[in-house]
């Protein structure tokens, strides 16, 4: 008994002595301004900022090579922890966090399939059939939730619907969503602009009216209704001036296919619309 | 008869008895055709008539200045009503010159017959690229840039591809039967184009006729051979052929002029003889109408652009309600959502198949019995690329070779668990090809 405890604490002796050693040994200089940046940072490892991850991140800040403001998803409050790691003396300005919206509010009930999918469940792999995918449109979203597995904060789910739905209280604006979908719907917005025009079909008025009851058909009756200029129509749909745009809601009471959504009016009236 | 062939492959039922015994017929033309201005693999083309304009038969309509691209013809003659995107038979809308057709539709060579031997090369391939000849077989790749190898490689073989192993096409043989004259002097032409000496006429054993017409058609010429292969799936993709013929391997991701060779469709044969001797422009081809929902199967000779709805209705229209029409073969071919799609260069037969012949059983979970990878031409592991891809690891998927995979199908058509393998390989090339272009 006693000699193995003895051998044990020589052993653990020796080899605590020899990891003690190489410790000082092989040690590699780190920037303690390092360490606390990463603390700052919120660690999703999003790569959003174009980085690997929040190490790379905190690395190249503390070097230099980008701004503190660098991170979009820890917004303001991170890039003010980081300014006082690195002692800066200038106040950070608030910077408004976007929010992702998806452009298209056609679920399976205002905009049918054309045919059956039974492929495997990814968008991208559907919209690499026939027309673009199983929709009727061949802008809308396909509901396959490509962007819900990208999404690194759990703010998307898709409703009961087939929709893709941001939450945004959950979303961080790092757009990882807006890179995978594979109809370029997911698109970036001021976080401050409660109006959106949630459609993205380019086609042409009739041929919209056909195939889905909350399309843009570029009536232009949203412009009529917007007293600051803020929305136009391109190409057959309409899109808000974000740095224009009041909030004040007129395009969306105008409307008459209902897919200029006002986001102020909370959730029941969205459900109404 | 000794019969070559490759290493994998699959044997899938071939129910080409419906056509093969049918001559090529022509049919009636449509009120309008909507001619794609992105028919080939390469550049797109800019429209080069206007809305209103009248044109005529052959008359350029598109063109690019990109080397791999190639011009498109109007298919008949009429005015222009729109040049919109329209509804393409793959993926999405295609930018399309809709024309109405009225007037004279005869094409007439503006020139007497040419004896190739006197032409030389650069004016054979200029010929054939100003003739917009691109690929028959299904890929539509220019056939000018085939004709066009890198100086550093000779080309010694051209191999004419008559192996039509999809089930249920034969417009192919077909053309061998009633036009092996000009699939020799195409061949011949190629030959010249490339500087090989060797001519091979790759043909499966079930087309024992065509294999005796060619025969004796070949016969007559110097260095020219008709090689039976062994009827297997995919005999007639590119380097399974070379392998088959000339018991060369293609290494991955090079082309067939890495190993000395030269692929051409017996239609794209056909097409570089029209295009060479006489001018003719590529607005026409002969495709398969058939499947058990048609009520006439027939293979027909038509014009680029003519809208798949009109075709049908000139065999009769179904005779049972189709749950699936495929353009292309039923293994590499696109399943269709509406049938205003038109015809295009690559369209190679519409395939209509009843409820009973599709599959609508759930996929599951590979079950490890190693179907595929005994099937995969290429040697790859459809099992762990599938599985990967299913994963979105497509790090790894990228590992196991999946950019080497060409679709033939034959690992979705063994495997027992119904995975939609292809569909998965697809999903992953899509994705490391667009990661490529970001880096």
């Amino acid at each position: 008994m006693l000699q193995a405890i003895i051998s044990m604490a020589v052993v653990g002796a020796v080899f605590g002595g020899l990891l003690g050693f190489a410790a000082q040994k092989f040690a590699v200089p780190v920037d303690p301004k390092v360490e606390q940046i990463k603390r700052a940072l919120p660690g999703a490892n999003c790569g959003a900022c174009g980085f690997v991850g929040c190490s790379e991140l905190a690395d190249a800040i503390a070097t230099g090579k980008v701004a503190h403001t660098a991170c979009t998803v820890g917004g303001t409050t991170a890039a003010r922890d980081i300014a006082k790691v690195l002692g800066l003396e200038e106040e950070t300005e608030e910077k408004e966090q976007p929010v992702a919206h998806v452009y298209c509010v056609g679920g399976r009930t205002e905009c049918g399939n054309r045919y059956e999918y039974d492929g495997i469940p990814d968008c991208r792999a559907a919209s690499m059939l026939q027309g673009g995918g199983f929709r009727e449109c061949a802008h809308g979203c396909l509901g396959l939730g490509t962007c819900v597995r990208a999404c690194p904060f759990g703010a998307i789910y898709i409703d009961k619907n087939g929709l893709a739905v941001v939450d945004e209280t959950k979303c961080t604006g790092c757009a990882r969503c807006v890179a995978v979908c594979p109809k370029n719907i997911i698109q970036m917005a001021p976080r401050s602009r409660k109006v959106h025009v949630l459609c993205s079909n380019t086609e042409k008025g009739a041929v919209v009216r056909k195939i889905c009851k909350v399309g843009c058909i570029a009536c232009k009756a949203c412009v009529k209704a917007c007293q600051y200029d803020a929305i136009h129509v391109e190409d057959n749909l309409a899109r808000i001036d974000y740095e224009k745009c009041t909030n004040c809601g007129e395009c969306a009471k105008k409307c008459p296919t209902k897919c200029i959504v006002d986001f102020q009016l909370g959730a029941e009236a969205k459900q109404a619309s | 008869m000794a019969t070559r062939t490759f290493a994998g492959g699959i044997h899938p039922p071939e129910y080409k008895e419906q056509t093969n015994s049918l001559p090529v017929e022509q049919i009636d033309l449509p009120q309008q055709v909507i001619i794609p201005l992105h028919q080939h693999t390469g550049a797109p083309c800019t429209p080069k008539v206007n809305v209103g304009e009248s044109v005529t038969v052959g008359q350029v309509i598109g063109d690019s200045d990109a080397f791999i691209s190639a011009p498109v013809h109007s298919s008949v003659a009429g005015h222009v009503v729109a040049i919109e995107p329209l509804p393409y038979f793959n993926n999405t809308r295609v930018l399309s010159v809709v024309i109405e057709v009225e007037g004279d539709q005869v094409w007439v060579p503006d020139q007497d017959p040419l004896d190739y031997r006197d032409i030389n090369v650069e004016d054979i391939r200029q010929a054939v690229r100003q003739a917009g000849v691109v690929g028959l077989g299904g890929a539509a790749f220019p056939t000018h840039v085939k004709l066009t190898p890198p100086k550093n490689k000779p080309i010694d073989s051209v191999i004419i591809n008559g192996c039509e192993c999809e089930p249920y096409l034969t417009c192919d043989h077909r053309i061998m039967l009633e036009r092996p004259q000009d699939v020799v002097l195409g061949a011949n032409i190629a030959r010249k184009a490339v500087g090989a000496s060797k001519v091979y006429i790759g043909i499966e054993t079930n087309k024992p006729d065509a294999i005796r017409v060619m025969q004796e058609v070949a016969g007559e010429e110097q260095d020219m051979e008709v090689v039976p292969l062994e009827v297997k799936y995919p005999e007639g993709a590119e380097k399974q052929l070379i392998k088959a013929v000339l018991d060369r391997r293609v290494p991955p991701g090079k082309l067939p002029s890495e190993v000395g060779a030269l692929v051409q469709n017996v239609g794209t044969a056909v097409a570089i003889a029209e295009a060479v001797t006489l001018g003719k422009p590529l607005f026409e081809r002969v495709l398969t109408v058939t499947g058990p929902c048609i009520a006439q199967p027939k293979n027909l000779k038509i014009r680029i652009g003519t809208p798949v709805s009109h075709v049908l209705e000139q065999c009769g229209g179904f005779s049972q309600t189709p749950r699936k029409v495929i353009m292309g073969g039923p293994m590499t071919g696109w399943a269709q959502s509406s049938l205003d799609v038109p015809v295009v260069k690559g369209t190679s037969g519409i395939v209509a198949l009843p409820e009973s012949m599709v599959s609508e059983a759930k996929w599951h979970n590979c079950v490890r019995c190693g179907k595929c990878v005994k099937a995969c031409p290429m040697f790859l592991l459809p099992n762990f690329i599938g599985m990967y891809a299913e994963a979105h690891n497509y790090d790894k998927a990228e590992k196991f070779d999946v950019l080497d995979c060409f679709e033939c199908g034959a690992c979705a058509y063994v495997c027992p668990s119904r995975r939609p393998l292809v569909q998965f390989f697809r999903n992953a090339k899509a994705e490391i090809m667009a990661r490529r272009r970001r880096a």
